[in-house]
């Protein structure tokens, strides 16, 4: 079935450097540098964008950090609980927005 | 090399795999690399393919139900060998060299001929019950125990190594610290080595060593060594298991596609050579896997002066990807 999202387009990625290479470069340098090792490690970066790919609702990002995270030494339960992160933090953003909906509704209301 | 043999080669590759990954010859051809011979200095022996555990990463598909076992005759052989070579290290693999019944006698006989002897360990086998006395001499004949343990999470280990095998794991390793092994001060060694739990490459050697030394020590109270993270190789029970669960192609992508050609100096097949539970000499137990023999011909243990002299050139195929990949199997 022909669909928007092929695996094997995930590798062109970088072919969007080619038509204006000076910001794909940067753009891909600091990538680089970002899921290098600093105060966080690879594999803890790894586990944050599985995270965040999941938030995103990214089929190609999913797809990259799963791999990612089990190449970096991640197991499925940590995975799990990663994406569990971003489920509270989206489900807990939509909750707390309840407060607006109360304020407004006791404005209204007698 | 000509174009008509690359060529062929390609070909060859193409028709082994039904793929289109590039060659390994081709690859190193086109970096301009050769894979030949260093000094060889270590002897890895096979003892033979019986083991307590059926891996499903097994180049060698070892498991309870294989009978290849060395003779004694070919012991005999192996140690004249090591006797008119001077190694400095012996690998000591299987199976699960646990289960040779003549594991104890060549340790023994081996141990005054190198400096250095290396007991390749699933560790259940070690402590099954029935061969206590072999941890007694391993300390004896300080062996360096080479322990495989793939992760510190029980569901990724045993879907590699089988049901109940992560408790029993834990619990030699305990068992290998009481004794002295992995302890600061002791010359007594335990070293892990972890493979992927499935389609995909290992994590850095060192983060993966400081996580498990950090892990271990805070879960279990475990200590060791060092770490080693391999790549499992495409052959055997591994390359069905990729063929049956549709990974085959991805994964040798992968492999071609992370190929580094400053990995191919340190190369432990530059170094090392194996040898068979009968008697025949590969350059790797991957090669030994494939019967993909030294020097492209049979050559017995017993026809050998010494070891191969540098420069001699390395038998090759597609495997070896899995060597090269990242920062390589050294």
């Amino acid at each position: 079935m022909e669909t928007y999202y092929e695996p094997q387009d995930l590798p062109k990625f970088e072919e969007m450097a080619e038509e204006a290479s000076e910001l794909g470069k940067k753009f891909f340098d600091y990538y680089s540098a970002v899921f290098a090792e600093g105060e966080l490690t690879e594999r803890e970066k790894g586990l944050i964008a599985l995270a965040v790919a999941h938030t995103i609702q990214c089929p190609y990002c999913i797809d990259a950090f799963t791999q990612a995270c089990l190449e970096k030494g991640s197991n499925l339960s940590e995975m799990t609980e990663a994406i569990h992160v971003a489920v509270a933090i989206r489900g807990g953003a939509s909750l707390v927005h309840g407060v607006q909906m109360r304020k407004i509704a006791k404005k209204l209301s007698m | 090399m000509g174009t008509e043999s690359l060529l062929r080669d390609t070909l060859k590759s193409s028709e082994e795999n039904a793929l289109t990954i590039e060659s390994f010859r081709l690859a190193l051809s086109r970096h301009g690399l050769e894979l030949t011979r260093d000094q060889t200095h270590t002897l890895q022996i096979n003892v033979g393919l019986l083991c307590n555990q059926a891996c499903h990463h097994c180049h060698l598909q070892a498991g309870p139900s294989r009978k290849e076992v060395m003779d004694a005759e070919t012991l005999d052989e192996v140690v004249a060998f090591v006797q008119r070579s001077h190694f400095q290290v012996i690998d000591i693999t299987g199976g699960a060299p646990e289960l040779y019944p003549d594991l104890g006698n060549m340790i023994e006989r081996l141990s005054p001929l190198a400096p250095r002897i290396m007991l390749r360990s699933n560790l259940t086998a070690l402590i099954d019950g029935r061969r206590d006395f072999l941890i007694d001499m391993c300390r004896k004949h300080r062996i360096v125990i080479v322990a495989s343990f793939p992760s510190l999470n029980m569901n990724q280990a045993e879907a590699q190594r089988g049901k109940g095998i992560f408790e029993k794991s834990i619990a030699a390793l305990k068992k290998l610290n009481a004794i002295g092994y992995g302890r600061d001060g002791s010359d007594l060694e335990v070293n892990l080595v972890s493979n992927p739990t499935g389609a995909f490459l290992p994590p850095s050697q060192a983060q993966e060593e400081k996580r498990f030394r950090r892990d271990l020590q805070r879960k279990w109270g475990i200590v060791f060594n060092h770490v080693y993270t391999f790549a499992n190789v495409p052959l055997g029970r591994f390359r069905q298991w990729l063929q049956h669960s549709g990974n085959l192609e991805k994964y040798l992508h992968d492999l071609a596609s992370r190929f580094n050609p400053c990995a191919v100096e340190g190369l432990m097949c530059r170094t090392l050579i194996s040898v068979s539970w009968d008697g025949y000499l590969y350059d790797c137990d991957f090669n030994l896997a494939k019967r993909l023999s030294m020097g492209g011909r049979e050559i017995h243990i017993s026809e050998m002066d010494g070891p191969p002299k540098p420069g001699t050139p390395i038998a090759i195929s597609d495997h070896c990807y899995a060597c090269t990949a990242g920062s390589g199997f050294t």
